[in-house]
């Protein structure tokens, strides 16, 4: 398949083989890895994020547990990979950013590296919120007991307030003292103070790991990208001596082949895989240029698929180990709580029913007298149900963890640890993030020339956190959950298929298998050639379209924390405001939009130009 | 004599009983955890236990009331269970007038600590129907422990950002003047080789300083 469409110049425009080979011996001014290990690492804190502690798990348990991990493999394999091998060739040849390698594979291209520029920075404003978040209960662990063990008494003293009676400690711990949850996403209500401050902290702490560019952040990750292993390693091996673990792995791991029929399996699973990646946001491909013309990028994008894969099981491994522990301790305060009501309700000595023989007793009353046990109100206790509560995303760490942890003995270290542990997860994710973000807009002549790197990143990271106080706000949780719905699915599907589609088809898949060749030794085998030209392709677009097709079909509704709802603790689902509309296309459309208009913008300014230029000929003769 | 002394307990215990009935009017139920508190070390319920109960409770009204000498037998318990579970009414000492139930109330509260550690029992596992403990309020320390971790964390990272900024430049400076340095070393020993970029050049004041000869 000799598919390729014309694109004059290019030649013009990319180094070719003699001027890498130059540069390679010359000392030029583009940053440089100091050793392959800080690249390698670099990559593998961006890919493993908070995502494979928080997503991946609940992923796995609600798709059929262990049978998911087939499609999990499969579209690591088939979609993963090829992208990867993408990103990282094209970088390492055309030694630019992300903004520069499109303009110079065809300047009317360079909305793709526009796109992926402004979606990495949105996306970067939320993730840097979750951090915000994550630092402030890691400086609130520093104490014991930890603050989200205890609701605060109401006025007489006599209980616990009742918004805390009603939900539980760690929910009002999170929903109103650190972020104090207005009712909706209308009511914006004012800047949450302890927030601003960890927003600061966070936003600060990124410019000072990326202040040189590389040269600091590649230093920084030898602490970010391999501490979360070994606090992963520390929770497995105090997760597997807790009473109850086992009950969760084996909820996790339990097979449930007939999901593998369901699409939506499919489907979340290539979703899972193309964001656990973070293709398209533009960092891989500036990473790759830093690296020796000569280094094996096939092999780093095999190794960063394997470690990736083996992480995100470990993760959910250890995720669920403390998920089985948490709801196997409240199964047994449930059948305790009943045993009790039971005990005073019939007058009956202590130590008659107890949790062996709790079934038969319960039925034994039950039918000689139903109407006494009717009348105390005894709730049934389902251990699947606790296993399946709040598992995913911020209730997992905030709400779930935080329980479970308080109920190990020396909770603060744990959740100091736990903490941590996010933290750097998150840290190193940024970093590809803010690379993407600043890189393009040097690349775009967007800053003076004469600003060092610090300037840079000094103003993108102060802008930042001024755009960021609208997280701050009482509805600051709704509007993370608005960008973590709209600003990171969509738009980078589309800018990744058209990443594959402009290497494979305007660039050439000729061209790029000749690079591959001369960077490593060898051209790509047959898998690479089908799958970077037909399956990957293919699998994104089908995504693609069944995500647009979804979202279409859903209602927009969100969940709220609303104390006067009915069936408070329970978040209500309310729809959003009809200005939200506006927001989703700013989120949504501009990014995606980006690559076309400006294709658009520059066709016309093009055709202006050559109209001027035949007048101004005409005048000077 | 004997008949009289039975008469007289005959009499008393039925009219306890009238007093004390479940439910109604100034009684109490109060109900023993001793197992779920003590597990293995958990003593039997017996008539001693009971004694020391009405004891404890006497003395929780003579505490309230400041001087009123309640005793042992103004303690009234009555339907006792298995469950470990019993109402009680209390009577005026000498007298069997009631006393009513929110001056029972505030007595038990505010001797309750007395009459758990009497029983080695806590709030949860010696409970009184009705009367809620007062719990005791979270610890808050006067400087929130958050803070003082958020200070630290701010503080290492503005000293980083201003040493990783301060560096370069102090580090500019200490070669100008080493390169300074190495011109007047320089000068001293031999020949001036041009090397590109390396320096602009000695300035030789032999050919430039004019002046000095066309002043004649």
């Amino acid at each position: 398949m000799r598919l390729v469409l014309p694109n004059p110049g290019l030649d013009l425009r990319i180094p070719n083989y003699e001027d890498l080979e130059k540069m390679e011996k010359e000392d030029g001014d583009r940053p440089k890895w100091d050793n392959k290990a800080q690249y390698i690492l670099t990559c593998v804190g961006f890919c493993v994020g908070i995502g494979n502690v928080w997503r991946f798990p609940y992923l796995c348990q609600t798709h059929g547990g262990g049978a998911f991990l087939i499609p999990y493999i499969i579209l690591l394999v088939l979609e993963g990979l090829p992208l990867l091998l993408l990103e990282f060739g094209i970088g390492q040849r055309l030694r630019k950013g992300s903004v520069g390698v499109w303009r110079a594979i065809n300047p009317y291209l360079t909305g793709v590296g526009i796109a992926s520029m402004l979606v990495s920075l949105l996306i970067g404003l939320y993730y840097n919120t979750l951090i915000a978040w994550i630092m402030w209960y890691l400086f609130n662990s520093f104490q014991g007991p930890l603050p989200w063990t205890q609701c605060p008494l109401n006025d007489n003293r006599t209980g616990f307030i009742s918004e805390c009676q009603q939900s539980s400690t760690v929910d009002y711990y999170f929903y109103r003292v650190t972020l104090n949850a207005s009712a909706s996403i209308t009511d914006s209500g004012g800047l949450q103070w302890p927030i601003v401050i960890c927003l600061l902290a966070a936003w600060t702490v990124i410019c000072i790991c990326y202040i040189r560019g590389i040269s600091t952040s590649g230093k920084a990750v030898y602490v970010t990208a391999l501490l979360p292993y070994v606090v992963l390693a520390i929770f497995l091996i105090r997760g597997l001596t807790l009473k109850g673990a086992m009950n969760g792995v084996k909820y996790l791991f339990t097979p449930d082949v007939d999901e593998l029929m369901n699409p939506t399996t499919w489907l979340d699973a290539g979703a899972q895989v193309f964001y656990a990646f973070s293709l398209a946001w533009g960092g891989l491909i500036s990473f790759s240029s830093y690296n020796p013309v000569h280094n094996n990028c096939m092999q780093d994008a095999v190794i960063l698929t394997i470690i990736t894969g083996l992480t995100s099981i470990y993760a959910a491994t250890v995720t669920y180990t403390v998920i089985g522990f948490r709801a196997t301790d409240k199964y047994d305060t449930c059948i305790s709580e009943n045993i009790r009501m039971l005990l005073n309700g019939f007058e009956l000595p202590e130590d008659s029913i107890t949790a062996s023989n709790y079934n038969a007793a319960l039925h034994h009353l039950n039918s000689s007298n139903p109407d006494t046990v009717f009348g105390l109100d005894i709730k049934t206790c389902d251990m699947q149900k606790l296993l399946s509560e709040g598992v995913e995303g911020t209730g997992l760490a905030f709400i779930v963890f935080t329980e479970a942890i308080t109920k190990m003995p020396g909770s603060p270290a744990w959740s100091v640890l736990f903490f941590i542990m996010l933290l750097c997860l998150g840290l190193s994710t940024l970093f590809g993030n803010i690379e993407g973000v600043v890189v393009p807009l040097k690349d775009l002549n967007l800053f003076p020339k004469k600003w060092p790197q610090e300037a840079l990143t000094g103003v993108t990271c102060l802008v930042s956190f001024i755009i960021c106080l609208l997280f701050a706000q009482q509805s600051g949780l709704y509007w993370v959950t608005l960008f973590d719905n709209f600003a990171g699915s969509i738009p980078l599907l589309t800018i990744g298929l058209t990443e594959m589609i402009a290497v494979v088809y305007i660039y050439g898949i000729d061209r790029f298998n000749e690079d591959i060749k001369f960077m490593i030794g060898k051209k790509p085998c047959i898998f690479w050639q089908i799958s970077l030209r037909f399956t990957s392709p293919l699998i994104l677009l089908v995504i693609l379209v069944f995500y647009l097709v979804t979202q279409a079909q859903q209602e927009l509704t969100y969940l709220v924390w609303d104390p006067d709802y009915d069936e408070f603790p329970t978040l209500a689902s309310v729809p959003y405001p009809s200005w939200i509309n506006v927001v989703i296309f700013v989120l949504a459309g501009i990014p995606s939009l980006a690559v076309p208009v400006y294709a658009l913008c520059r066709l016309v300014f093009v055709r202006c130009k050559k109209k001027m230029k035949p007048e101004k000929d005409i005048n000077q003769i | 004599m004997l008949e009289k002394i039975l008469l007289l307990l005959s009499l008393s215990l039925s009219v306890a009983e009238e007093l004390c009935k479940p439910g109604v009017g100034e009684a109490y139920k109060v109900r023993f955890s001793i197992k779920t508190a003590l597990g293995d070390q958990a003593y039997p319920w017996n008539k001693n236990e009971m004694f020391l109960f009405r004891a404890a409770l006497a003395f929780a009204m003579r505490d309230f009331t400041n001087g009123e000498e309640f005793g042992v037998s103004d303690i009234h318990p009555c339907n006792e269970t298995q469950r470990v579970s019993f109402w009680f009414v209390v009577t005026r000492p000498n007298t069997m007038d009631l006393v009513d139930k929110g001056t029972v109330e505030m007595a038990i509260k505010k001797s309750r600590n007395r009459i758990n550690g009497a029983f080695l029992l806590t709030d949860k596992t010696l409970e009184f129907d009705g009367i809620y403990p007062t719990l005791a309020a979270p610890v808050s320390p006067d400087t929130p422990p958050w803070l003082i971790v958020f200070g630290v964390v701010m503080g290492a990272v503005s000293v980083g950002i201003i040493a990783l900024l301060v560096y370069p430049l102090v580090q500019r400076k200490l070669k100008k003047n080493m390169d300074a340095d190495d011109e007047d070393s320089d000068e001293e020993t031999g020949v001036k080789t041009a090397e590109n970029g390396a320096n602009d050049g000695i300035y030789n004041s032999t050919f430039s300083d004019d002046e000095r000869f066309t002043q004649m």
